[in-house]
């Protein structure tokens, strides 16, 4: 409690604040998450699964497909975390239309 | 399983296992998960979404041509380059690149400045009623066949891992992707669209190097296609020279021209600028993507960021088309002139090309991992689709022609049932898709119809203020129907109900039915506008370019960027990236 009452005081919108930054719901979070977990999958796949050298032409292809995954899997989630997208404070609500019918949009928490 | 079990009519052409299933299964967790979080985030704070609008351009770029990088490029184009080979880049660096670049640095900031927010409502402030009728109707069909496109590739996937007859594969599919919209998947699009990216070329690029290993690298392919193309066999079935099918230009493969001049015409002037500059500049899903970014600018920049990975995307799927031809029997008794058993539809189809390589080449485990791209790509291609009809359906055409003033629940209801009445439409447009052997064959003549005639009102419309309002929709109508028109009279664009007057078909007779409804609607258009009464010169700002202002159209905060981050100077560098490209396959 007290760790977050002081970095409220004494930086007002820096990025690491996690109210204004994307955080958790950063796209490269989930890109990183998504193609690592295959990583992990395809590289176990690749050391004691069939390596089906028939098929590839004798490469252990799930081997090394798997490394290059968590090789850009570690990428995303260094390059969030190095750079963090910031949520801007103020976002214009949508301008509503007249030439376009539709249902009137109001901005959530309104 | 067990009840569906009963329904095993043929082998599973692929053979997935446990870890595989569970490769599939993640991808729909992070999809679904995706969502639900976007959901409840809503409800706590506007942070999910607000982040979207700060979303750097690399993002909304890759959105933008993920939104494209469906069904149809991925099999279309590897059916392409099975049956033609290499030329079949023409409609990426001939058909897609000039486009986006003359989108972004030409088109863009009318779209952006005059604060449309879709293809249909431009034509509305442009043209009135009449244009606005004609585009949104005709968008509303196009969506709904090309949906069955979507859906049919679907369908023949489940086909292919399960074993299903094509028609339970088809509902089946539809199923899914009904409540893959309904789950909220699309609140997320954006985030979906960047994640399916990163999974297709997860999946595509080591499908492509272990092919290349297995045929001996690029050297080895392009030495087992002249093989090939000598053989008797291939002679007699009239496969293109291995000349044809190993450089780009001039393609008469491709257009099925006896000329190379004319060939070269074809794919500049038809495929180059009718058909690509029409489906780029018009259409809604693609346009939208960069409309909702932050700027003048960051809209600009959108398509020209997209032209850069959409430039390298042909060889992960055109090159395994060309090793499929050679590498998997199937395909190559097909090219041979042969009809083996096999495939969605019974008999194996140049479509089937890249799902046949994949079992031939992939591990179990890899074999998941490209599955569960193509799934992503065509259930995301599907989803884009339906919710594009159902928004101009709901909004363009029964609120402002049918029911005006009704509440926003009942919009909001027909929008839902406009959903469901979409995908089961679009069950039957899947079967229309199921009978062209070439899936582009089929595409490429539906854009003729809709997209060419749009392109050609747009381009007179944003450049010539005397264009008026019933030159405007008289011309759309007139060029669409022309293309119907001549498809008729080809040989096969409409398969066995064309009557073969004109004696071209393929993909030639497509790039011909564009171009006549081009003409035809910029002849058409100019003859009535001299006649008819155009729109008050004060109602045409924005949408008109000699009433625009200058500084209307550009970014004042561009001049800040460095080079490299500004509109004009990316243009000019992907421009002069896809022409060395073209000089050099």
């Amino acid at each position: 409690m007290t760790d977050n009452q002081h970095s409220a005081d004494d930086t007002e919108d820096a990025p690491s604040d996690g109210r204004h930054t994307a955080g958790a719901f950063d796209i490269r979070n989930f890109i990183g998450g998504l193609l690592g977990i295959y990583g992990v999958i395809l590289t176990l796949m690749g050391l004691f699964g069939d390596q089906e050298l028939n098929k590839t032409g004798g490469w252990n292809a799930n081997l090394y497909t798997g490394l290059a995954l968590l090789v850009v899997s570690a990428f995303f989630v260094t390059w969030a975390r190095v750079k963090p997208t910031v949520v801007p404070a103020h976002v214009e609500p949508p301008v509503e239309d007249e030439t376009r019918p539709g249902p009137t949009v109001h901005p959530p928490g309104r | 399983m067990s009840v569906l079990a009963g329904l095993r009519t043929a082998d599973t052409l692929i053979d997935a296992n446990l870890v595989d299933y569970t490769i599939i299964a993640l991808y729909f967790v992070f999809v679904m998960g995706i969502g639900l979080m976007a959901r409840r985030a809503v409800s706590d704070s506007l942070d999910f979404f607000l982040s979207g609008r700060s979303l750097p351009a690399w993002v909304t770029g890759l959105a933008f041509i993920s939104a494209n990088l469906g069904a149809v490029e991925i099999m279309g184009m590897s059916a392409n380059g099975a049956q033609f080979g290499i030329s079949a880049v023409h409609y990426f660096w001939v058909g897609a690149i000039p486009a986006m670049l003359f989108l972004g640095v030409v088109m863009m900031p009318f779209y952006y400045g005059s604060k449309v927010r879709s293809v249909p409502e431009f034509m509305f402030r442009r043209f009135g009623t009449g244009a606005h009728l004609v585009n949104a109707i005709s968008f509303a069909v196009a969506q709904l066949l090309i949906a069955g496109v979507n859906l049919y590739l679907l369908g023949s996937i489940v086909q292919a891992l399960l074993g299903w007859p094509l028609w339970v594969a088809l509902i089946v599919a539809a199923v899914i992707v009904l409540s893959y919209i309904t789950l909220g998947g699309l609140s997320a699009a954006i985030y979906n669209e960047v994640l399916q990216f990163f999974v297709i070329v997860a999946a595509l690029l080591p499908l492509t190097l272990i092919g290349l290993n297995r045929v001996g690298g690029y050297q080895g392919l392009k030495d087992k296609i002249t093989e090939f193309a000598s053989t008797p066999a291939a002679v007699a079935a009239n496969v293109p020279s291995a000349d044809q099918q190993l450089q780009s230009w001039p393609g008469q493969a491709l257009t099925g021209f006896g000329s190379g001049t004319l060939s070269v015409i074809g794919i500049v002037f038809g495929l180059g600028f009718v058909l690509s500059f029409g489906y780029w500049t018009t259409n809604f899903v693609e346009v939208q993507r960069a409309m909702a970014s932050n700027s003048i600018s960051a809209a600009r920049k959108t398509p020209i960021i997209g032209a850069f990975p959409k430039m390298f995307v042909p060889f992960i799927v055109i090159i395994p088309g060309m090793i499929a031809a050679v590498l998997v029997n199937e395909i190559r008794e097909l090219k041979s002139g042969a009809a083996p058993a096999g495939g969605a539809s019974g008999t194996v189809q140049y479509n089937d090309s890249l799902i046949l390589l994949m079992r031939d080449v992939l591990p179990n485990g890899l074999l998941g991992l490209a599955i569960a791209g193509l799934l992503a790509a065509f259930m995301a291609g599907m989803a884009a689709n339906i919710s594009a009809f159902n928004t101009v359906f709901s909004y363009d055409l029964w609120q402002r022609y049918i029911r005006k003033d009704h509440s926003d629940d009942y919009y909001l209801r027909i929008g839902r049932l406009a959903t469901v009445g979409a995908t089961f439409v679009a069950i039957f447009t899947a079967i229309i898709a199921s009978s062209f052997s070439n899936i582009m064959n089929y595409l490429q003549t539906l854009f003729g119809f809709f997209n060419a005639p749009l392109f050609a009102t747009f381009i007179l419309g944003m450049f010539w203020k005397k264009m008026t309002p019933t030159a405007g929709w008289v011309g759309l109508s007139a060029g669409t129907i022309s293309a119907v028109i001549f498809a008729f009279l080809s040989k096969d664009s409409f398969g066995s109900a064309s009557l073969g007057v004109i004696p071209i078909g393929g993909q030639g007779a497509a790039f011909l039915a564009a171009s006549t409804a081009f003409v035809v609607d910029i002849v058409l258009s100019v003859l009535i506008s001299l006649k008819t009464e155009p729109k008050p010169v004060a109602e045409l700002r924005g949408l008109v370019y000699s009433e625009t202002p200058k500084e209307d159209l550009i970014d004042p905060e561009e001049v800040k960027l460095p080079w490299f981050r500004r509109t004009i100077p990316l243009a000019s560098i992907a421009l002069v990236l896809v022409i060395a490209l073209n000089f050099a396959f």
